[in-house]
């Protein structure tokens, strides 16, 4: 178990130098130039010259690389072009509410999928099993922009069950969240439902029947433990499309999370921001997935770890 | 299997016939468009616009109203098809070729160059792709062509993974063992047993690729980071519209219900072609 998790950790480590260098070299280096956009049109060639040589552009570039890896192990993001602040600061300043959000939108996904994958297994092949199915699909094909714009308008504009937009209060956070957990929910349902119907199948559980457990002993005791099993590493691939759905939420909802933070970085391509927040989504990114690869074999025994 | 067999068996879910039906009168739409759309889709009409300048909703002129510059929403609709087919076909033809060339590479000759080459799909797995997709669109000067290329590289990782895995199942199949004993070359075993046999898989995910394409290209342009207005795509008119939402809910619903509806139905075929195409799924469900 030590042996495999410091391996799982330099390789995670790996990871995310392999992510520091991709998106260092995309998003630093094809930009036209940097210093020119943050001096502006009218700056002379001098002041162009000199942005450049404190911000180290002239410099070659394996030593740019170095020395922003040497910054990024301390903490050190950078400065914002255009916000003149921490990039650290900045992301500190927006963590809370993304994860608030997160926490909120991943519960409801998994309430949601789970137990309508759940109630599609055991109605197998009848309408209710189609019609849920159906709406699994519907929601993995609509993009968060137009589910949240609608129910904005549905539920806000028209209904007035929910404010508009902001951050603070539960209802705030209800709507966004919502959004996210309802489209999310679609592959989970998916998931449980054929991992359920493989699980009904087993020997062991028409011995739980056989031996005379009630139906609701022999589903929550013996068939959903072990059908839920493969949500957990989904769990862990999820996280990456759910940042992306964030990004969207967060800037149609008005919620000052990071989603909002890089939204607004991208449209002033302020990149050190932009890289800043892509960072810290793929540190969550690999965390969660290591959770979710160290937590598999615990809640199925079956699976040694040294296998994956 | 041959296609009229597989189109017959695909269409015996009401829901696939149906979404069968939606795809190709898209694909008629987009090809006719310049025939079938009932106005010029950038002709700002004058007779579009209310007395104080606010866009029409659904009438018999405009049948599904116009937008904030007096332009048909129903033509714009029409030629925004196009759009989402073209990046829909060149992206996700760009991240099949490139997935399906990595995918087979690690699989087929496994070892180091494997191993590297899917620790590339590793690294690319932690990336938020969205995010990733939306700064590379947003620095680059978006056009249709770097939209593509864009979606392409964040998508051809899951195609990789696919074929990787399947490229390992066949490659240990004893058909494969016995043409290496009759002596056959790598090349051959490559190109006349594997490749043939990855098929199906990657028809499959072509499929649903296109899916998350139209998608991804959809989300990008409402970003404002994707297909660049006055060129019409159901993402751009969205974006274009937002701030009157509220009170022109057409503008929003339309665009929005043909990108859910086309999405919807590559998923539901591409999901019924992996029921008809794997064998082994065959009975389960």
């Amino acid at each position: 178990m030590p042996i495999y998790l410091l391996r799982r950790l330099g390789y995670a480590v790996l990871i995310l130098l392999g992510v520091s260098f991709i998106t260092y070299l995309l998003l630093y280096m094809i930009p036209a130039d940097p210093a020119r956009q943050l001096a502006g049109r009218s700056a002379t060639a001098d002041t162009v010259a000199n942005i450049r040589a404190q911000l180290g552009l002239d410099l070659p570039f394996y030593q740019q690389y170095f020395n922003y890896l040497t910054n990024l192990l301390q903490g050190d993001l950078g400065r914002s072009y255009i916000q003149r602040t921490e990039v650290s600061t900045l992301i500190m300043s927006r963590l809370r509410p993304t994860i608030e959000l997160m926490a909120w939108g991943i519960s409801f996904e998994l309430i949601i999928g789970v137990s309508l994958g759940m109630l599609a297994a055991l109605k197998r092949n009848t309408a209710i099993d189609r019609f849920l199915m159906a709406l699994s699909f519907v929601g993995v094909s609509s993009p968060h922009f137009i589910a949240s714009m609608l129910f904005l308008y549905l539920f806000a504009v028209n209904l007035d069950w929910f404010p508009l937009g902001g951050y603070g209060e539960f209802q705030h956070v209800l709507l966004p969240a919502l959004t996210l957990g309802l489209l999310g929910s679609g592959w989970y349902s998916r998931m449980v439902r054929s991992s359920m119907i493989e699980v009904l199948q087993q020997d062991y559980i028409r011995t739980a029947r056989a031996k005379g457990l009630t139906r609701a002993r022999v589903l929550f005791r013996h068939v959903l433990p072990n059908a839920i099993i493969p949500v957990i590493p989904m769990i862990g691939i999820d996280i990456g499309i759910f940042i992306g759905g964030l990004v969207v939420v967060e800037s149609v909802f008005g919620w000052p999370g990071l989603g909002q933070l890089a939204w607004q970085a991208i449209q002033r391509v302020d990149i050190p921001v932009i890289v800043g927040v892509t960072m810290v989504s793929a540190v969550a990114i690999v965390i969660a997935n290591l959770i979710a690869d160290l937590l598999v074999p615990l809640a199925d025994p079956r699976i040694a770890l040294d296998k994956s | 299997m041959a296609f009229p067999t597989l189109i017959r068996n695909l269409c015996r879910h009401k829901s696939v016939a149906v979404s069968l039906v939606v795809i190709v009168t898209v694909v008629c739409l987009a090809v006719l468009a310049p025939w079938v759309a009932p106005h010029d889709p950038n002709m700002q009409y004058f007779e579009g616009l209310t007395m104080e300048g606010a866009p029409l909703p659904p009438n018999e002129k405009f049948l599904l109203g116009t937008d904030l510059l007096g332009r048909d929403l129903l033509s714009r609709l029409i030629y925004g098809a196009q759009t989402s087919l073209i990046i829909g076909v060149v992206a996700n033809g760009i991240a099949i070729f490139i997935g399906t060339l990595v995918g087979v590479c690690a699989g087929f000759l496994r070892g180091w160059t494997g191993a590297v080459l899917m620790r590339l799909t590793d690294l690319m797995m932690a990336f938020p792709a969205l995010l990733l997709a939306i700064a590379l669109a947003a620095i680059l000067q978006p056009s249709i062509w770097i939209v593509a290329l864009v979606i392409a590289m964040v998508n051809w990782v899951q195609v990789a993974r696919v074929v990787y895995s399947e490229t390992i199942a066949i490659a240990s199949r004893e058909f494969i063992a016995v043409e290496r004993t009759l002596g056959a070359s790598s090349f051959r075993i490559l190109f006349s047993h594997l490749l043939p046999h990855l098929l199906p898989t990657i028809l499959v995910w072509a499929t649903l690729g296109i899916s998350t394409t139209v998608l991804l290209e959809a989300t990008l342009s409402f970003l404002g980071v994707g297909v660049q207005p006055p060129t019409p795509s159901w993402g751009n008119i969205i974006f274009e519209s937002q701030t009157y939402f509220t009170s022109a809910v057409w503008l929003v619903l339309f665009p929005g219900l043909s990108i859910v509806l086309l999405a919807l139905s590559f998923n539901l075929v591409g999901d019924a072609l992996r029921d008809e195409l794997d064998p082994s799924l065959k009975g389960r469900g």
